[in-house]
């Protein structure tokens, strides 16, 4: 019982200093783990986002471009490619299925997407898993002026059903380029964690021909999503529109091509983990300053425990612990810095994205970043542990004046 | 019970020369006895005390305590061997002023063999009046009451030798009598034996044989004070 007295009055005795070095802690362990959990997540869920496709056909360019198009409904397009080829690919024995979209409108702010009523009604966007409406909704017509929102879209959109709008021209919303044609919401799909839940459906001739749009390009396409038979149907086709074709773009597989992004930025992960490791030795170095600046205070109380038998290696066991007691304060405030930070960095990337991060993840981090702390923060006790221990007892015991 | 031979220390003055503090060729204390020592101020009596309680090595000599060599121990025997056999009283109490009393008095126990015995420490607290003062700080009790503290926490471990540096230096007349008499009453409650050092004519009156430091120690002859 005797350590543990030592170390608590002692957090006691300095408790605005022990606070604000925990809190320095607790910020540095709350960012390490939501920097290394957003990177480590996003990574992960933005691989792993293919809406239930294999490949993305467009027009010649960054295959990229074409999957943060037609994929995460970011960027623009990078071109359209004609009906005919759509057509083809969907004719070719190797390809399952293929669903053509169109884009180019919103609805203030939120991407229209021209698509097929088939995208709802046979496509799994995630193994086992379907598009469902809330009750009450259907799919529009193909050729109707109907539509149908995402969940968060339409929540934010403020969008029932029933509900009428007119688009607005442009990927970017401007209230003075609104269209004449107006869309009728037939339903509201169930909330997917996908980019789809960003976006307002409409049919694909829909947005091929709305008024204004080139009549020259009314049966253009942005892009064909494109789900194979086999994964070698893959490198096929790849070969066919990327290698001997000019004219075209296969973008496969698609989790590859985000990947690749991430490792073409991989470069910032190993700045953000380089701040966040010194970040972890400024707070490390805190401790040690914190109780070394206390040192000079407490070498009395240290000179008395040594007169009472206490010995030199139970005094330098007592700063160090004390250090560690510090860091683990820090790094259990840290937990809540980190769900803090992460449902806020989550629900950004959500709203910016709709890819949704797994914030309950236990990742190794989780533990692997206090016991590190704890661990940097009782190195940090040791130099003033050492000065503890070399604490002359009868010299600071003589009488105060 | 205590026996010390030939004890030397002698410490560098600023001028680089050697300066002898403590020579005492012999000084011995039986068990349960109660002797005080006169001393002026810098005569050497606290580094005496300090070498008898192994706070500081001896440059030369032999500190025979309870039958046990402090002075050929190394520091951690010496720290060990303190915690079990010694009690200190300190002028200036040396509470540690972030404890409780309580807690003043069971981490003065927890270093010994027997480890911290809290229902002991209670009752030595309340043997020197204190039950009611338990949960309070060192600075919330009087002068008197710190000294009944520290009292209870050198008798705590039930030591063989209580040791006293000017015990009663802090204390007014009336409550240094009372001080005084708590220790000796208490030391010979618990078979301790009481070395006291003091400066105090009135402390060392209370004693019936009590010695001139300044006999005892030949590093004082001849010298000016």
């Amino acid at each position: 019982m005797t350590l543990p007295l030592i170390i608590y009055r002692s957090l006691r005795q300095h408790a605005l200093s022990t606070a604000i070095t925990a809190g320095s802690i607790a910020l540095a362990c709350g960012l390490l783990m939501t920097v290394w959990m957003v990177k480590t997540q996003s990574q992960t869920a933005f691989t792993q986002t293919n809406a239930g496709f294999d490949a993305v056909l467009g027009a010649r360019g960054s295959k990229l471009q074409l999957v943060l198009n037609a994929i995460f409904h970011l960027e623009a397009s990078a071109g359209n490619l004609a009906f005919a080829d759509y057509e083809a690919i969907k004719r070719h024995p190797a390809v399952k299925a293929a669903i053509p979209i169109a884009v180019g409108d919103n609805l203030r702010g939120y991407r229209l997407v021209g698509t097929v009523p088939e995208l709802f009604q046979t496509v799994e966007y995630a193994p086992g898993k379907k598009y469902v409406m809330v009750e009450g909704g259907k799919i529009f017509g193909a050729d109707a002026k109907e539509a149908v929102a995402g969940s968060f879209a339409a929540q934010r959109l403020g969008l029932k059903v029933g509900d009428t709008f007119h688009p607005f021209h442009g990927l970017a919303y401007d209230a003075k380029n609104e269209h004449a044609d107006s869309y009728t919401l037939t339903g509201i799909l169930a909330p997917t964690n996908t980019p789809a839940d960003r976006v307002v459906w409409i049919p694909l001739r829909g947005l091929q021909t709305m008024n204004g749009h080139d009549p020259k390009a009314a049966t253009d396409l942005s892009a064909v999503l494109v789900q194979l038979r086999t994964p070698a149907a893959g490198f096929m086709l790849d070969m066919m529109y990327n290698k001997q074709g000019n004219r075209l773009t296969l973008a496969y597989p698609v989790g590859a091509i985000i990947a690749e992004l991430f490792s073409k930025i991989s470069w910032f992960d190993q700045v953000l983990a380089l701040v966040a490791y010194l970040v972890a030795l400024v707070a490390a170095g805190s401790v040690l300053a914190s109780i070394y600046n206390s040192m000079s205070a407490r070498r009395r109380d240290l000179a008395i425990l040594r007169a009472l038998g206490a010995r030199r290696r139970t005094i330098f066991g007592a700063v160090v612990a004390e250090a560690a007691c510090i860091g683990a304060l820090g790094a259990v405030a840290g937990y809540a810095v980190y769900f803090g930070l992460l449902v806020g960095v989550a629900g950004v990337i959500r709203t910016q994205t709709g890819v949704v991060l797994d914030v309950t993840a236990r990742l190794p981090i989780l533990w692997i970043c206090p016991v590190a702390m704890i661990a940097l923060c009782a190195l940090g006790g040791v130099v003033p542990a050492l000065k503890a221990y070399r604490t002359p007892v009868a010299e600071t015991l003589a009488p105060l004046s | 019970m205590l026996a010390v031979t030939d004890l030397k220390k002698s410490f560098l003055a600023p001028d680089g020369e050697r300066v002898d503090i403590v020579n005492v060729p012999a000084f011995a204390l039986a068990a349960g006895e109660q002797v005080a020592l006169r001393g002026e101020s810098g005569s050497g009596k606290t580094t005496f005390l300090h070498l008898i309680a192994g706070i500081l090595a001896a440059d030369g000599g032999k500190v025979l305590l309870d039958g046990t060599e402090m002075t050929a121990l190394g520091e951690a025997r010496r720290d060990r061997l303190r915690a079990e056999k010694l009690g200190y009283i300190f002028q200036t109490f040396n509470l540690l002023q972030g404890y409780t009393v309580l807690e003043n008095v069971v981490l003065g126990m927890s270093f010994g063999p027997r480890g911290a015995d809290r229902a002991h420490a209670r009752e030595m607290l309340e043997r020197v009046g204190l039950g009611h003062r338990l949960d309070h700080f060192p600075a919330q009790l009087s002068t008197g009451q710190q000294q009944r503290v520290a009292v209870a926490r050198a008798l705590a471990n039930r030591p063989k030798l209580v040791l006293a540096d000017e015990p009663t230096g802090n204390l007014d007349r009336k409550h240094a009598g009372e001080a005084l008499a708590l220790i000796r009453e208490v030391c010979r409650e618990h078979g301790a034996a009481l070395l006291l050092v003091s400066h105090d004519e009135l402390v060392l009156g209370q004693f019936e044989g009590h010695r001139d430091f300044a006999e005892i120690n030949q590093a004082l002859k001849g010298v000016p004070r």
